[in-house]
């Protein structure tokens, strides 16, 4: 099936890249109304933002499936040199790190928060006046459970559910590893156990995040509206979230594609990307549940 | 070969709105920037017009202050970096004889993301300008601090953060598809070291974009909960800090600035020998100070806001590490005379451009000297001084350098010689009108005219009359370049240009024919 070929294969033209830019136009000028529409903090009186939204991230996952389902047939066609497997191992990568520098904004704005900014509100430092002046009965504390303008919260925990999620998360790690090595010396039952216990554990630990989300906004009077704390806490873990999430469902398209016998030739590069992109995710949740959870 | 692929090239529609070639993308982007770098010119004669004389006299203030905003946004996300990856699809494969570019496809997607964002973006302030009653287009500076652009930002803030988000999705896949190409689809016998330049500048570029942009997607969506969401990131009330935007904008804005400006030093890099007669002086120091200035991009963002309040130790550790950039820059700027130093040196139009690159950027580039010292920066902070500056380095020098580009490479995209009269026109006119008009900023700012404002006191009256007559003729002078284009792209008129094109030009673009064919290098060439 996949005779690989020498020459580097540069697709005829495509409809899906501009198809995908409009889908994106429909996301924006949707997503955006429909913000304003459903938030009310400035004034909208349409009411299609919705609706636009909605058809943009339909029409997203039309061109996405369409796209990928030509360079899956091109991929099965024997049409992908060893060269232009490697672009999309290094393009992978590249995305990979982009990842990184995005979660990176985060994590800078939540080590200047608790290294600068709330010693300062406290009146540390150039904040003695600001303290004095502003909010002289703010404590500097992390996490921030009393702003400074007083609105409170309760913390959340690392050692219940957080703790299992991670060992979750680490074991998925794990499964995902075993399939790997079994994709590579071509046990394909093994890859789909392994990597179905992956995806199981994937959807666990989606669903303990989802219901610590609503013991956070329930019990611990934890939201997105309780400072700096809660920002920095539902943003990060959020945007964790949705990438489990869309790894998720790369592990799972790839389960699909072993069960189709793909990959099980040593031309696996959408495969082993899922892989990258798990791995990622996990990390990223070791980084979060030590210094977001636990200190 | 070449006829081989001859009847595959679409036509029509298809060719340009399907395409999977890096050239037709490159022409794409290209255009693209064009169209933009006018529209943007056009917002700054609206700037120009109000500034011309003291008073209130052609639009109100807040009007003002869109102008200012838009004029720079569309400037620097919609002209100038869409310049250089227009440059980089149409040169790069050429330059390291690949097939195309890594990712056909992306690459397309890349192009067409930018007029979705763009037409949210100018959509905003169509909206704005015609439509009475409408909320205004985005105010608060094309830096977008918190909290103008959060607690009190319009309407349009939403709809500008998320095109900002899209131009931020095209850039990362434009240069990671760079990266790839440059690292992959090399030619035999290419090595890293023989690379043009060019090619080094932009992948170095590349890999800025690919850091960067994601932080300022960070900070753009940390505006949009704070706006909707009721977060606190930028609101000291809620234990966040306005001040945290400002650090999370320029950790962007620095490297931003640079990927702004290195692939400029890399077409100067290329242009510059080819008219000297001599190869580039210190290509590798060339190689490892365009390294050198990246990595220091990083850990400089500070000096955007010495005023804004930071700990000593912070503010000292910022002005070395900016004058330190200085060193790298100064290397490149001596190699560049160097290279000239005993050349057979003639004065074609690319070179011209080049020479005023040259000169015109270190003018800019010393006013940033200036201004990266702390003490002195409570004094010009925020004035002319500051718009004198990154004009400097911004017009005279990346917009100047993408001129020599333009001159320099056009024969090989167009087959036609540039018309050389009109060129030369739109070059002397350029080069007076644009010291005219930034030149004397550097002395209503040292003498505190601030920037941003709609209005001036009295005692500024007479230079701001000549930098607005400046500003004119600078804009109308571009119209000649667009007479160059139009001529040679469209009518295909003037003297047809040889494969060589320059007499002393050296790599692999100029080995095929002018214009150079839909498909170059399927079979790649080797390099001795």
């Amino acid at each position: 099936m996949s005779e690989k070929t020498t020459s580097y294969y540069v697709p005829d033209s495509s409809p899906w890249p501009l198809l995908g830019s409009v889908g994106l136009f429909l996301i924006a000028i949707g997503g955006g109304n429909y913000i304003q529409q459903s938030t009310s903090k400035v004034a909208n009186d349409g009411s299609m933002g919705g609706i636009i939204l909605a058809i943009g991230v339909l029409w997203m996952i039309g061109v996405m499936f369409m796209w990928w389902r030509d360079t899956i047939k091109e991929s099965i066609g024997g049409l992908h040199s060893d060269q232009m497997d490697r672009s999309y191992r290094q393009g992978m990568l590249w995305f990979i790190f982009s990842e990184v520098m995005f979660f990176g904004a985060f994590f800078g704005a939540m080590f200047y928060a608790r290294w600068l900014i709330v010693p300062w509100l406290g009146g540390e430092g150039i904040g003695a006046m600001t303290h004095e002046l502003l909010w002289p009965d703010f404590q500097a504390m992390w996490p921030v459970t009393t702003a400074p303008d007083g609105r409170t919260t309760q913390a959340m925990g690392a050692w219940g559910l957080p703790m299992i999620n991670t060992a979750i998360l680490l074991t998925s790690s794990v499964t995902l590893s075993i399939a790997h090595h079994a994709l590579i010396a071509g046990d394909r039952a093994k890859v789909l156990w392994a990597q179905g216990a992956t995806i199981i554990l994937a959807l666990i630990f989606t669903g303990v995040q989802a219901y610590e989300y609503v013991h956070a906004y329930r019990d611990l009077g934890l939201t997105l509206e309780s400072g700096i704390y809660g920002s920095l806490f539902f943003l990060m873990t959020g945007f964790h979230g949705i990438h489990v999430v869309i790894g998720s469902l790369f592990l799972i398209v790839t389960f699909f594609r072993v069960l189709k016998r793909h990959h099980m030739d040593g031309n696996n590069f959408a495969w082993e990307a899922a892989a990258w992109y798990w791995h990622f995710v996990d990390v990223v949740w070791l980084f979060l549940f030590i210094t977001v959870y636990w200190l | 070969m070449a006829d081989h692929h001859e009847h595959h090239a679409p036509t029509g529609w298809r060719r340009w709105l399907l395409s999977t070639n890096h050239k037709d993308i490159g022409s794409l982007y290209l255009w693209f920037s064009f169209a933009m770098f006018l529209v943007g010119g056009l917002l700054a004669m609206v700037i120009r017009a109000e500034l011309m004389y003291p008073g209130m006299q052609v639009v109100d203030p807040d009007f003002f202050n869109q102008m200012t905003t838009t004029h720079g946004l569309i400037m620097v996300f919609g002209a100038v970096m869409p310049a250089f990856v227009g440059l980089a699809n149409w040169m790069i494969p050429l330059m390291i004889g690949a097939p195309d570019m890594a990712l056909p496809r992306m690459n397309n997607w890349s192009f067409w993301i930018l007029p979705a964002a763009f037409s949210i973006l100018i959509g905003s302030v169509l909206m704005s300008a015609f439509g009475p009653g409408n909320p205004p287009a985005p105010n608060f500076g094309w830096t977008f601090y918190a909290p103008l652009s959060t607690t009190y930002g319009p309407a349009s803030t939403d709809f500008f953060i998320l095109s900002v988000h899209l131009m931020g999705i095209s850039s990362i896949m434009g240069a990671i598809n760079v990266i790839v190409t440059v690292m992959n689809m090399r030619a035999p016998g290419m090595t890293m070291m023989k690379m043009p330049l060019f090619v080094w500048t932009w992948l170095i570029t590349a890999f800025l974009l690919i850091a960067v942009m994601p932080v300022l997607a960070g900070a753009v969506t940390m505006m949009l909960t704070d706006r909707h969401f009721g977060t606190s990131f930028f609101d000291a009330a809620g234990g966040g800090d306005p001040v945290l935007f400002q650090h999370i904008f320029w950790f962007f804005g620095h490297p931003e600035v640079y990927i702004m400006i290195l692939p400029a030093f890399g077409v100067v890099s290329a242009i510059i020998p080819t008219f000297a007669r001599k190869p580039l002086f210190g290509y590798a120091s060339m190689v490892y100070a365009t390294a050198s200035i990246a990595l220091l991009s990083f850990v400089v963002w500070a000096h955007h806001m010495f005023t804004v309040g930071m700990p000593l130790a912070g503010m000292l550790f910022f002005m070395y590490m900016t004058m330190l950039i200085s060193v790298p820059t100064g290397v490149k700027v001596f190699n560049w005379v160097a290279t000239m130093w005993r050349g057979s040196l003639t004065f074609e139009l690319p070179m011209k451009w080049a020479l005023a690159f040259v000169i015109l950027f270190t003018i800019g580039g010393l006013s940033g000297l200036m201004l990266s010292i702390t003490p002195a920066d409570f004094q010009y902070h925020d004035s002319y001084f500051v718009v004198a500056h990154f004009h400097y380095v911004l017009v005279s020098g990346a917009i100047f350098s993408m001129f020599a580009a333009v001159y320099y490479w056009l024969p090989k995209w167009s087959g036609v010689m540039y018309d050389k009269f009109w060129g030369e026109v739109h070059f002397w006119s350029s080069l007076i009108s644009v010291n005219l008009l930034f030149f004397p900023m550097h002395f209503v700012g040292l003498a505190g005219m601030p920037r941003r404002y709609s209005d001036y006191a009295l005692q500024f009256a007479d230079y701001n009359w000549w930098i607005s007559i400046g500003a004119f003729w600078f804009g109308i002078s571009q119209l000649f370049l667009l007479w160059v284009l139009i001529k040679a792209c469209f009518l295909k008129k003037g003297e047809k240009a040889t494969d060589e094109v320059w007499e002393g030009a050296e790599g692999l673009e100029w080995t095929v024919p002018s214009p150079a064919p839909f498909h170059t290098f399927d079979t790649p060439p080797v390099v001795k």
